[in-house]
């Protein structure tokens, strides 16, 4: 490996590594004044999400807005490019999770 | 015939998480069925290491506990055919693993016809290191060319006779193996790092290699690609000498002795 290419290495693996972590880190990071069950309803969708292997795990949040007055509970799911519905085995309510733009 | 192999050390930080990421990947690499399972429960890591962070949903103690399937649990490598985890769970409860339990998933996964499984365990001498090691049939012990890492491996190398399975049926003993992670040939040169042969005179056990300090070991956990898939470093070579002697076979040490290089090479080398 000469030294350019380790320059240019280097920085293309960090920003991934800073992608990856963002991720990662709001998925399980509990959000300040929200409600406490958000943790447990998040690793609950995911699951029922996953039953159907339409999309990166990684690519669902869940989370409270507080605006107005009132609370908003948002669901976000980023469908993955190469998504394959896959009916589950046993029955499971329908979910209904608009992407958000 | 399964193989449950524990990585251990005592000391943290010395690189058994790396080891157990790589020692998977170059063993699945030879198309044996492998699982790696990470026992730092609260601290989990191995999923990153392994670039499977997003597809984590249950974890063993879910699975110990009896609310996930283990088959839910166990998330498959896209890239490496033969490649499983089984990630830890981030619960603070310490008490999450049992032996009963652990004895149910290691079964499950021998009749899922699992070669090797792999238990990255956590650092120190405590319970959740013992249960990573209790139901071992070998034992790589990752130390790193440093006073507290060496005398941290030889309590580990006492637990690993008395406190585990083997020891308790009276059983063959684990069998045991050194790895010394974070070697630096030009350190030993100069005489400010512990050598190979130091550390064997100490520690007395069976040397399966050392894997040079190497920047490519960051670059590969920023990717959450094991570096032995980054052919062309030393690290990756050194980790796939290593897979092979573990596997039974003959390699010739590496990366032991300083290199002599040219200007040029130090340069663009
Ligand atoms: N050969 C190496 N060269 C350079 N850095 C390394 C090497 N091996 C491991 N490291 C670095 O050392 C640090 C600790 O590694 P790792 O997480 O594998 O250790 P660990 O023993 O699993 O730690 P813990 O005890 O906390 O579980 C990491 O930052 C890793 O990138
Ligand atoms: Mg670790």
């Amino acid at each position: 490996m000469g030294f350019l290419d380790y320059f240019k290495r280097s920085s293309q693996s960090a920003a991934v590594a800073k992608d990856r972590l963002q991720i990662i880190v709001a998925r399980e990071r509990t959000v300040k004044g929200a409600p406490d069950y958000l943790p447990q309803l998040q690793q609950e969708l995911l699951q029922v999400i996953a039953k159907y292997e339409l999309i990166d795990l990684g690519q669902v949040t869940v989370n409270v807005d507080k605006s107005g007055g009132c609370e908003v509970l948002e669901l976000n799911v980023v469908l993955s490019a190469n998504a394959k519905p896959k009916p589950p085995a046993d029955p499971v309510a329908p979910v209904v999770a608009p992407a958000s733009p | 015939m399964s193989k449950i192999v524990v990585v251990t050390s005592g000391k943290g930080g010395v690189g058994k998480t790396t080891t157990s990421a790589n020692i998977a990947t170059g063993i699945a690499l030879t198309g044996k069925k492998t699982i790696a399972i990470d026992f730092d429960v609260g601290l989990r890591n191995l999923d990153l290491i392994m670039g499977v962070e997003r597809r984590v949903i249950y974890d063993l103690v879910n699975v110990i506990k009896g609310e996930a399937k283990l088959q839910q649990a166990i998330i498959r490598d896209k890239h490496i055919e033969n490649l499983y985890m089984l990630p830890a769970s981030q619960t603070r409860d310490k008490d999450a693993l049992d032996p009963e339990g652990i004895a149910r998933v290691l079964e499950d996964l021998k009749q899922m016809g699992f070669e090797y499984i792999i238990c990255d365990s956590p650092a120190g001498i405590e319970k959740g290191a013992q249960m990573a090691m209790y139901f071992a049939d070998e034992a790589i012990v990752v130390t790193n060319p440093e006073v507290s890492s060496v005398r941290d491996s030889d309590r580990v190398l006492g637990l690993l006779a008395a406190k585990t399975s083997r020891a308790e049926q009276g059983g063959d003993p684990i069998k045991t193996h050194l790895l010394l992670t974070r070697y630096s040939p030009a350190q030993v040169a100069r005489g400010e790092m512990l050598s190979v042969g130091d550390v064997l005179e100490i520690l007395g056990i069976p040397f399966l290699g050392v894997i040079p300090e190497s920047k490519a070991v960051l670059q590969a956990s920023n990717k959450g690609a094991p570096v032995i898939l980054d052919e062309l470093t030393e690290v990756a070579q050194a980790y796939r000498d290593v897979v092979y002697r573990f596997l039974g076979e003959e390699r010739p040490h590496r990366f032991i002795e300083q290199e002599k290089r040219g200007f040029l090479k130090r340069i663009f080398g």
